[in-house]
């Protein structure tokens, strides 16, 4: 037991170097202008004043160790500084939206994830089969299909008919059933577009397994195929499976953004669409260092927990 | 219903496509290489002629177009009709015409985006391996730092501090890309600048430039090009994300991804329109990927 506490313990010093790095990259992004911020933001025609003003504003005036610091610091105590385009508190802003954005992909993953399995094991135990060759033929071409092809196909078939509205408006008076019915589509378009790769390595990954000599064992024993599959592949296959949903959970957080625009659905990656346009770069930074979170921390989850599943990885000497 | 018949028509068309392109390639290809052809999936020969398709589309664009490019021509949105045979834009636009020069646009800078990611980072890669000592830690730890960030969300940081012009466009997204290349060609010519005929060509006194392009690069080629056509899908991809969230390619220019943007209104009154410019990026996607997979299964020597 003290092992794993700390394995984990080393772990997640890593994962805050990790993100400790990742927030200097995030901040530092802006010291590669080869003027200064002020004025490529306010471009060639912003006087003297204004450009002075807007330097004092951003605290461009200071050294950027200091202002690094001062923003780390800030970010550390949930402050991430005002947004320039709409002066209200970047907290404020970032808050409410965190939220929706957090329930899509949740909602997108507990659709995707049991999905994919299935459907993995299936192709794996039928395998060379027509089922196994179509379900592969259609997850390669999933995985090419952009993700606004996808959204406005679903739309077309699914919201045309009035089946399911192709927006989501969230109200003071949206209920969790409400917001479940509202946000399928935009959550089944991310299905999509994720289930296939977790199919695919769930597939091969247990097929790997299924030419070892100790499942021949099994079968030999007369045990019937899915059992031999579900009791003695799925267990050893379990570490690369866990790292491909973690990955594949990962892209869902930063996946959302094209979703969320199609689907005008009220979360971070439309925030951070709208800075991107207005160049809010606080806006921009504080987003950004949030999803880079939210991806180290899945990475993180998924060494953990791959370690645990693996008694030859927990008794490493 | 109407879905029942797309999805036959479908499967009709690839069929037919595939087959064809099969034996067209094995007719004119010369004489060593023509069991390569014999051999090829349907899902590749189908894949090749969509790619030849798109090329010579992207070369005659003028020539094939009926109209010019950002031409106004008449009426916005109107329906799929003789002159405009699918129909007009937003500006009243022919969207045919643009469909046509968005194989230029969209494919040529994701292309040029791909090409430059991959000439900046297979030659960092191989400097680094070749080299080796701090400059591969200090390439390295600094090519982590900035792989541990999403690909999506720094290119859109980036786009930020830099504006959103084609140029900044094509620069960031390659300058993404190119940390994915690094790795790959940095861990395949590992592999090979320790063998002796490196250590022979070092002792005759050949310089870095020389051993990278004469003696590395030939030996990394294989894995190099499978990972271009990936590569390419990747970015073809981002590229169209930012141009349709309006962080891309511009207007006039006619592009896959903002295109389907500025039409998006149409498909909540049923029309097609949109899909169109957005179904053309995925086939071109397929595409390649079957390709890939294809050479991918040559490579690896594996028979079904």
């Amino acid at each position: 037991m003290n092992e794993i506490w700390r394995m984990i313990g080393q772990r997640l010093l890593l994962g805050v170097l990790t993100l400790f790095i990742i927030s200097v990259v995030i901040f530092g992004a802006t010291e590669l202008l080869p003027g200064d911020l002020a004025r490529e933001l306010l471009g060639q025609s912003a006087t003297e004043e204004t450009l002075a003003a807007l330097r004092e504003q951003l605290g461009l005036n200071d050294p950027a160790p200091l202002r690094y610091w001062n923003w780390l610091a800030g970010v550390l105590q949930g402050d991430f500084g005002m947004s320039m385009a709409t002066q209200k508190p970047i907290s404020e802003l970032v808050g409410a939206r965190l939220g929706n954005t957090l329930f899509l992909a949740l909602y997108a993953a507990a659709l995707a994830v049991p999905f994919a399995l299935l459907l993995g094991v299936l192709a794996a135990l039928w395998r060379n089969s027509i089922f196994d060759r179509a379900s592969n033929a259609l997850a390669l071409t999933a995985i090419s299909f952009p993700e606004f092809f996808v959204a406005y196909t679903l739309i077309l078939w699914l919201a045309q008919s009035g089946l399911f509205p192709s927006m989501v408006r969230i109200t003071g008076s949206t209920t969790t059933g409400d917001l479940l019915y509202m946000a399928f589509l935009p959550a089944l378009t991310l299905t999509l577009v994720v289930t296939a790769h977790m199919m695919r390595m769930t597939r091969a990954a247990i097929i790997n397994l299924l030419a070892s000599p100790y499942i021949e064992m099994a079968r030999l024993k007369g045990m019937s195929p899915i059992r031999v599959v579900l009791r003695h592949a799925v267990p050893n296959a379990l570490a690369p499976i866990i790292n491909v949903v973690a990955l594949n959970l990962a892209y869902l957080i930063t996946g959302v953004v094209v979703v969320e625009v199609v689907f005008v659905y009220p979360g971070l990656g439309q925030l951070m669409i709208d800075a991107v346009s207005n160049r809010d770069i606080a806006v921009v930074q504080a987003i950004a260092l949030i999803f880079a979170s939210a991806y180290v921390l899945l990475n993180l989850l998924a060494d953990v927990l791959s370690t645990i599943t693996n008694p030859r990885l927990m008794h490493r000497k | 219903m109407t879905i029942l018949l797309s999805i036959v028509v479908g499967l009709a068309l690839f069929f037919m496509i595939g087959f064809a392109a099969r034996a067209v390639l094995q007719a004119f290809a010369p004489a060593h290489h023509k069991p390569t052809f014999r051999d090829m999936p349907l899902t590749a020969s189908f894949g090749l002629a969509v790619i030849l398709l798109y090329i010579f589309v992207a070369v005659f664009a003028p020539l094939i177009a009926p109209y010019g490019e950002s031409e106004v021509l008449g009426a916005q949105f109107l329906p799929w009709a003789s002159p405009h045979y699918l129909g007009t834009d937003k500006l009243g636009r022919d969207m045919l015409t643009r469909l046509i020069y968005g194989a230029r646009n969209t494919v040529g800078i994701a292309f040029a985006t791909t090409a430059l990611a991959f000439f900046v980072g297979s030659f960092l890669g191989i400097w680094a391996a070749l080299v080796g000592g701090w400059l591969d830690q200090w390439l390295s730890r600094f090519v982590d730092a900035l792989m541990a960030i999403p690909a999506l969300i720094f290119s859109l940081l980036l786009l930020t501090i830099f504006g959103t012009s084609v140029l900044t466009l094509i620069l960031v997204i390659a300058a993404v890309d190119a940390t994915r290349v690094y790795r790959l060609a940095r861990s395949v010519a590992q592999g090979i600048v320790v063998m002796d005929y490196i250590e022979a060509a070092r002792l005759r006194g050949e310089g870095i430039w020389r051993l990278i392009r004469r003696e590395i690069l030939p030996n990394v080629m294989a894995p190099l090009v499978a990972e271009f056509g990936l590569r390419f899908c990747f970015v073809f991809l981002s590229i169209s994300a930012l141009s349709f969230l309006g962080l891309g390619i511009k207007p006039p220019t006619a592009d896959w991804g903002s295109m389907v943007r500025e039409n998006a209104t149409l498909i909540t009154f049923g029309d097609i329109t949109p899909l169109l410019p957005a179904g053309a990026i995925a086939l071109l996607t397929v595409a390649v990927n079957f390709v890939v997979d294809w050479q991918l299964h040559r490579a690896s020597g594996l028979k079904e």
